[in-house]
């Protein structure tokens, strides 16, 4: 019981050290006053002044973009990265390969936005919308990649091999039968790949040109300048966007795996 | 079973499969491998005022004799030369070190707390892990300078509790502590999830035999837990230790001007001073400080997957 009691409050401790922060910046993105310090009542001022700020809208606009493009792009690449890594046991260059994959998970971001910023600098590309999405999409196909084989490795083949020896060309297997299976880990993946390209502020800064700033960066511009409730406002959208997704996610995860988990029970009972 | 499909599509078969390795395989080859020859070689070139600001060491693959009589190491004789540099590099690996101590430290008893948590409240526990991770590092470090400021909240609360002078002020903003509240509050998630997912595993049988036998429990931790949780040390430390090390946005927006952190100078030379060389040869060095690192975790991965 004694063990039983330290669990609980080193939990509800750490618990508290992640949540409180995040917490006051929501509460006082309502704060009517500009000071952080002082409770000046209850409003909405600081979501509407955000709303007519344009560069903001702006910024917002090509995150969006950026963050669909680049996690689409991310997952498929990254979803053939973990298939190739998990199925196709040895092949010529696997060391690099799954050297490639990791690396990029811990590789500091300085790092990782100079080399590409002198890469696109090199082969002569414009610096915008589309360097910063190919930048994202090299770094979350690895997160991805990492995600979708934890699934593969867990994974009943039996269904795969079963299409396989009845004739079902791989293509259509992997269609049918694979990524149906794999399907939750590959949306976890997607938005996992999503939010990191909208949280994305070093990469950015250095892939970036003129017309593509994207939110993170704006927002580090402001927060230079000090805190103001308007950029409280704008994280706590952020915040509520991808909690709901988080949620959604987790949600229908649990739906798939309860109808599997009923089909496979339906399965077990054979013909009625 | 390989056989039967050989026989039923030999050339949908190989040909997708080499798509599928083929594609990303390009890709990182491309844009995450290729530029670091890149930053190499221009780590090697003069600083000039053109765009882009550097004088080229060579053109074409043909003239390799002439960028090998060119090469200069005058960055890297000056990054070494100067010890504001090796302070910073030092100064990086000193707070990276401390910050996955302190990681550890606070991240070991809450994955432990969780694993050893009944089975069903498990998943909603993971997910109060992760739930912060997917809110904005940004927003994040943002959230911590509302607290920390001399004016900020915590002042506010000593205020309150009287713990402190109302003349008083909590002087954490912009100094190391701030930095390593900042990261340890940051890779907290990165360092308990590897950690719960070694603990989670453990075979408790082993436990209970232990304390069977008559084995208090503290050195039944030390005997048999962190020995079996070991991997998950190793890979959490890992994935804290090598970001932390060239982390720039924590130690620029809550450190102090004497916090020196290799991310942020690496920063100020490119986009302050616009020496793309010099800050070259900084990613260089960095590059190679952490490669050990690097390697014992790209290891730590290939054992689990």
């Amino acid at each position: 019981m004694k063990s039983y009691r330290f669990d609980a409050t080193v939990l509800t401790l750490g618990f508290a050290f992640l949540y409180i922060p995040i917490i006051i910046l929501i509460v006082y993105s309502f704060n009517a006053s500009r000071l952080v310090t002082v409770w000046g009542g209850f409003s909405l001022h600081w979501y509407q002044t955000m709303w007519s700020n344009q560069g903001l809208m702006d910024a917002a606009w090509v995150t969006a973009r950026v963050g669909l493009l680049s996690a689409s792009i991310g997952t498929i690449l990254g979803t053939m990265a973990a298939l190739a890594l998990v199925r196709f046991g040895r092949f010529p260059g696997r060391m690099l390969f799954s050297g490639m994959i990791y690396a990029p998970l811990v590789m500091p971001e300085v790092i990782t936005g100079l080399s590409m910023l002198l890469l696109f600098v090199a082969i002569g590309i414009d610096r915008g919308f589309w360097t910063v999405t190919v930048a994202h999409t090299t770094f979350t196909m690895c997160y991805v990649a990492i995600v979708v084989q934890s699934r593969l490795l867990t994974f009943d083949r039996s269904l795969e091999e079963a299409a396989l020896d009845l004739g079902c060309p791989p293509v259509q297997t992997f269609f049918k039968i694979t990524l149906p299976l794999i399907f939750p880990a590959v949306i976890a993946g997607w938005m996992l790949a999503f939010t990191l390209s909208l949280d994305d502020l070093v990469i950015a800064s250095f892939t970036t040109g003129p017309g593509a700033t994207t939110l993170p960066i704006k927002i580090y511009s402001q927060v230079r300048l000090g805190v103001t409730p308007e950029i409280n406002a704008i994280c706590t959208i952020l915040i509520g966007l991808v909690t709901i997704g988080v949620i959604i996610s987790s949600i229908t995860t649990k739906r798939t795996e309860l109808r599997r988990q009923q089909d496979e029970h339906m399965a077990l009972r054979g013909p009625v | 079973m390989a056989a039967v499909d050989e026989q039923v599509a030999p050339n949908s078969r190989s040909t997708s499969r080499w798509l599928v390795v083929f594609l990303p395989y390009l890709w990182l080859l491309l844009f995450f491998v290729a530029p670091f020859f890149i930053i190499l070689k221009i780590s090697f070139s003069d600083t000039a005022i053109a765009l882009p600001p550097y004088v080229p060491v060579f053109e074409g693959i043909g003239a390799i004799g002439d960028f090998l009589s060119q090469l200069d190491f005058e960055n890297y004789v000056f990054l070494t030369d100067d010890p504001l540099y090796v302070q910073a590099y030092l100064s990086s690996l000193r707070i990276a070190a401390f910050s996955t101590l302190f990681l550890l430290l606070i991240g070991y008893p809450m994955a432990l707390a969780m694993a050893r948590a009944p089975t069903s409240i498990r998943p909603t526990l993971v997910m109060m892990v992760i739930l912060p991770f997917w809110t904005s590092f940004l927003i994040r470090v943002y959230a911590w300078i509302g607290i920390l400021k001399p004016d900020g909240l915590l002042t506010l609360l000593l205020h309150a509790v009287g713990l402190m002078g109302p003349e008083d002020q909590v002087q954490i903003f912009r100094t190391d502590t701030a930095v390593f509240i900042g990261m340890v509050y940051s890779y907290l998630p990165f360092m308990v999830l590897p950690l719960y997912a070694a603990l989670e595993k453990m075979d408790n049988t082993l436990l209970e035999a232990a304390n069977d036998l008559g084995c208090p429990p503290w050195k039944a931790f030390w005997k048999i837990t962190f020995p079996l949780s070991l991997p998950g040390v190793i890979a959490g430390s890992m994935i804290c230790f090598i970001p932390i090390t060239g982390e720039f946005v924590i130690p620029d927006l809550l450190g102090g001007a004497d916090t020196l952190m290799i991310g942020k100078t690496l920063w100020t030379e490119f986009f302050g001073n616009r020496d793309w060389p010099l800050a070259s040869a900084v990613a260089v060095i960095l590059l190679v400080l952490l490669v050990v690192p690097i390697m014992i975790f790209q290891n730590q991965q290939k054992k689990v997957a």
